[in-house]
């Protein structure tokens, strides 16, 4: 592989690199134009199934086939919901995309809704980030005045408006029809499909809902072509006829215990070894890794001796994990307590649990107590199995709930207790020497006020 | 048509027909668990107790099923579609479902209103596990009142949503909501936004669980001692299919009960807490003979030979047929009256009218009309009579001084006749009075007869769209008090003890308007209406 030059973060480190002005001294804007004179909408979406380019925001769907599902001479508005809730920890590579280069991420998503053929975008903006609300604001205001948004875009005749909207801080709302309701005024709950949102979305009208890396990805493909974006990244596993490849340039967050963490782009398919040691510089204060979130921590975790596993949509469902995520690698060095991540982690999504269904509102939370239990030396080794019972049966994939919180919540608990067993069971013996073989129901009835 | 297998059992659905799984199955007698499906109202999908093994039968019989659990009641029954229900998988999933409903849950079914006809009672022994495996102390039962009927039990909530959904979609006026997020989440009303609307008893039935406790008939009585009648609501002319639920003759509370064709599955607050009146203490509760103002009690028994003789050959006779009489009483009534006289007018009570009629969203309407059988006794009236007489008519009339006798049905919950109209009484010789409660038509009654409550009869109604509903008493009437059927199947000198089905037969027979009912009449009743398109 030769030395890989940075595409969606080339310019993030001028100087204003967020203003139009910066932009187009570097190209900005000439795909567009190049595209709304010369490409008509259903080319544009067989260029962008042509590339390969999966969606960035987690589950890697194929992004043109995606647009395919939406309804054809749809006689109503169809929408566009850009999924800038980033929740996921670890996470912060479309805050760098939105914070120090928002041009490249209208430019794509103009390009986006051309070719699904919206005239209206919502970009849902997650609350925790004011600078980037504040910079995809002025961006928008440029783009309006500059006649890249609004009525007849560069005398093409076609029309766009983005309104920026800005979520109330929950993870749940980067769930795509849990952004949907949430961006209807309503209580994000996920929505039971069918219908999916690409027949009955926002306002009961077809949408598209994609994320902000995605949408940067395809500017680039509209540039350079379908080609150019297929000759990064890994092609098909042969053995796995479902597979369709990861292609494309990735923002990698690599965070925790590392020498420099950051936003690191390369091409999918980098190792975790390699992540760690090319650009973060070695686990840090010269220790050693014990283990790692390989894309952020509903995807699971690999242990120090897998991090051979290459960073593609593939790579770490090999090693047990779930995906690739959000490719965010969190880094743990020997230190760390397994014990505390697993607590750390069950806080999270037993906090973030919409409550819907029962057994993500009731799993997360029973996990939770239990995990605090352990921590606090009361742990018994049957709540290894209780936890790994709760992780197992949990989620969209056994079929016991709406959305994929709960498949997030499960996977570090499944990944956790099984790849690091051993820990978990000397952590209850020591701290636990009397009951930790205790396997009698917990009392729990108490003498309850009445009314 | 379509073939639906449910754990290998093949059922037959029609082709208009769309049911889910969780119907399907019941049609093969199969019962799938849920909480949060109701059939009125939007699929949500979020309790998981339905979780089902689903799949698809091919045309060359091979089936290929869904390698995850699905919710039956977002599933949709079709053509091919097979339903395992009693998998290993499925068995497990609902235990899961059951131990987590029950981690928070206070478990206090002792002093539960709902214990006895609770779902997550029933669902526990059926489906749950043996053994509490949750570490997690219940917290204490919380309690808060949503409005002025309801109260909300927080901590035994299983987050369903019915009542949430049935503000939003059935009465329209979307007072509850959700608070809080995950296991933290309770049902809630804004501050001074209570659960204040027409149809609010309706989320208590609604709810699975004893979250939402009527205040009507929070710790009255418990469920099992109660024994349940189908019956009628006598609240207003739209005639909601209803149940009854009573002990030892004293009636604890009312429920709606399913019926398609009426009421779906509700009913208004006005029918359902409408009952003061059966038990009310200031009821008539003795036969009278007087001339306005001394009194004497007379026996039931005495009672069809005297007026007997008070009414044969006493000059004509004008009755009026209260709204509240059953079809077969209104019958009874005007057979013997006219068999006395058979000149005599047959006319109908005063109609009682409040407001306007008021439709909900869902087509649910309370009717301004507050009596239930205003159709039925006017067809009676015009039928048997030859024409209709309306209140107002037969008062004219009675100034006229056409009557020497007048027998007034009553029945009406509230206050019906004021003095001035009572006074245009005084030139009839005989007056014969059946009421509820006292009156200024009481007061000058020869004959005071006390009547019974819609509780205590039995018969049918024909509501405001021509449908009639028979149904059967559900408590008896107190001591003093003989059922109108009851007194004029004695008077008719028929034998033993009232039989409305017998009568509505010789109704069926003898005037057209009602042979639809000549056949069993079902459940959701029988629309009258359809004798008339047979006829076309």
């Amino acid at each position: 592989m030769s030395e890989f030059e940075p595409i969606l973060l080339a310019n993030v480190n001028a100087e204003n690199s967020h203003t139009r002005s910066v932009y187009e001294s570097t190209g900005g804007y000439a795909a567009l134009r190049q595209v709304l004179g010369q490409m008509s909408k259903t080319d544009l979406i067989e260029l962008v199934k042509a590339s390969g380019l999966r969606g960035r925001g987690g589950a890697g769907f194929p992004t043109g086939l995606k647009w395919t599902f939406l309804p054809k001479d749809h006689p109503g508005p169809i929408y566009f919901c850009l999924n800038a809730d980033e929740s996921e920890p670890g996470t912060f590579n479309n805050r760098i995309l939105m914070e120090e280069d928002p041009h490249q991420v209208i430019e794509g998503l103009i390009l986006s809704c051309f070719a699904t053929n919206t005239t209206t975008a919502y970009f849902y903006m997650r609350y925790e980030y004011p600078l980037a609300w504040e910079r995809v604001q002025a961006a928008v205001d440029e783009c309006y005045a500059a006649g890249y948004l609004g009525k007849n875009i560069l005398g093409s005749g076609y029309d766009l408006d983005i309104f920026l909207h800005r979520g109330a801080a929950a993870y749940i709302c980067g769930e795509e029809t849990g952004l949907i309701e949430s961006l209807e005024g309503k209580r994000a709950w996920p929505r039971i499909k069918p219908p999916f949102p690409a027949v009955e979305g926002v306002f009961h009208k077809p949408t598209v809902v994609n994320n902000v890396e995605t949408v940067a990805c395809v500017r680039h493909i509209a540039e350079r072509g379908a080609e150019w974006f297929r000759s990064m990244g890994v092609p098909p596993d042969p053995e796995n006829p479902r597979d369709p490849g990861s292609f494309g340039p990735k923002l990698y967050c690599l965070s925790g215990h590392v020498e420099k963490p950051g936003c690191y782009e390369a091409p999918l398919g980098i190792t975790v070894n390699e992540l760690i040691e090319r650009f973060g510089g070695g686990v840090w204060k010269g220790r050693k890794a014990k283990a790692a979130i390989p894309g952020g921590i509903s995807m699971g975790l690999l242990t120090a001796d897998e991090f051979d596993c290459p960073l593609d949509f593939a790579g770490p469902g090999r090693y047990k994990c779930l995906g690739l995520g959000t490719a965010a690698v969190v880094v743990m060095d020997e230190t760390v307590s397994m014990v505390d991540f697993l607590l750390n982690s069950s806080q999270f999504f037993a906090h973030e649990s919409c409550g819907q269904c029962t057994p993500c509102r009731e799993g997360t939370s029973w996990a939770l107590k239990m995990m605090q239990r352990i921590k606090a030396g009361r742990g018994r080794l049957i709540d290894l199995d209780l936890l790994l019972e709760i992780g197992d049966n949990i989620g969209i994939i056994p079929g016991t709930t709406i959305c994929g919180l709960a498949d997030g919540a499960a996977w570090p608990l499944k990944n956790g207790i099984r790849k690091f067993r051993d820990e978990f069971e000397d952590y209850i013996r020591r701290t636990n020497p009397e009951g930790y073989a205790e396997t009698d129901p917990v009392p729990a009835l108490e003498v309850i006020g009445a009314h | 048509m379509a073939t639906v297998t449910v754990n290998g059992q093949e059922i037959e659905l029609g082709d208009d027909e769309r049911l889910n799984g969780i119907q399907a199955a019941a049609r093969a007698g199969v019962e799938i668990p849920h909480y949060c499906w109701h059939a009125g109202m939007s699929v949500v999908a979020s309790c998981r107790m339905c979780l089902v093994e689903a799949g698809r039968k091919t045309a060359e019989g091979d089936v290929q099923m869904v390698p995850k659990l699905v919710p039956a009641c977002q599933t949709p029954a079709t053509d091919g579609t097979v339903f395992v229900t009693n998998s290993e998988k499925v068995v497990q999933a609902r235990a899961m479902v059951e131990e987590d409903l029950l981690i928070r849950h206070p478990i206090d079914c002792p002093i539960c209103d709902k214990a006895g006809e609770c779902h997550l009672q029933d669902y526990h022994f059926e489906h749950g596990r043996d053994q509490r495996r949750a570490d997690i102390k219940p917290f204490t039962s919380r309690r808060r009142e949503l409005g002025d009927t309801v109260t909300l039990f927080v901590d035994r909530c299983v987050m369903c949503t019915r009542c949430v959904r049935f503000t939003r979609e059935i009465s329209g006026t979307k007072e509850l909501f959700v608070v809080n997020r995950g296991a933290h989440e309770e049902i809630d009303v804004f501050p001074g936004f209570p659960l204040d609307n027409k149809m609010s008893g309706n989320v208590v039935d609604l709810c699975p669980v004893g979250a939402l406790g009527d205040r009507d008939f929070l710790y009255q009585q418990r469920v099992w001692f109660m024994k349940s009648h189908d019956n009628v609501c006598a609240g207003c002319s739209t005639g909601c299919s209803i149940k009854v639920e009573e002990n030892q003759d004293r009636v604890y509370r009312v429920k709606p009960r399913e019926n398609p064709h009426i009421n779906q599955w509700w009913m208004c607050d006005e029918g359902r807490y409408g009952l003061s009146h059966i038990h009310d203490p200031r009821r008539c509760l003795q036969p009278q003979r007087g001339d306005g103002s001394e009194y004497a009690n007379v026996e039931w028994t005495e009672l069809p030979a005297e007026l007997e003789g008070k009414l044969r050959d006493a000059g004509r006779i004008g009755v009026v047929l209260s709204p509240h009489l059953t079809v077969e009483e209104a019958y009874l009534l005007a057979t013997y009256i006219r068999k006395c006289d058979p000149d005599a007018l047959l006319a109908v009570g005063p109609i009682p009218a409040q407001g306007e009629d008021e439709a909900f969203p869902n087509g649910f309407t309370i009717r301004a009309e507050k009596c239930p059988n205003r159709a039925g006794v006017e067809a009676i009236v015009s039928q048997l009579g030859g024409q209709l007489v309306a209140w107002d008519d037969f008062l004219t009339r009675l100034d006229g001084g056409e009557f020497a006798v007048a027998w007034v049905t009553g029945g009406y919950k509230t206050e019906w006749i004021d003095e001035p109209t009572a006074a245009r009484f005084t030139n009839v010789k005989t007056l014969i009075v059946q009421d509820l409660f006292g009156s200024p038509l009481w007061e000058r009654a020869t004959y005071r007869l006390p009547g019974a409550s819609f509780a205590e009869r039995e018969g049918s109604y024909v509501n405001v769209e021509g449908r009639l509903q028979s149904f059967r008493w559900a408590v008896r009437p107190p001591s003093g008090v003989m059922v109108e059927g009851q007194l004029y199947w004695r008077l008719l000198e028929r034998q033993g003890l009232f039989k409305a089905r017998a009568v509505l037969d010789e109704v069926a027979r003898e005037i057209a308007h009602f042979s639809p009912a000549a056949t069993e009449i079902p459940e959701h009743g029988v629309d009258l209406k359809s004798n008339q398109l047979a006829g076309v």
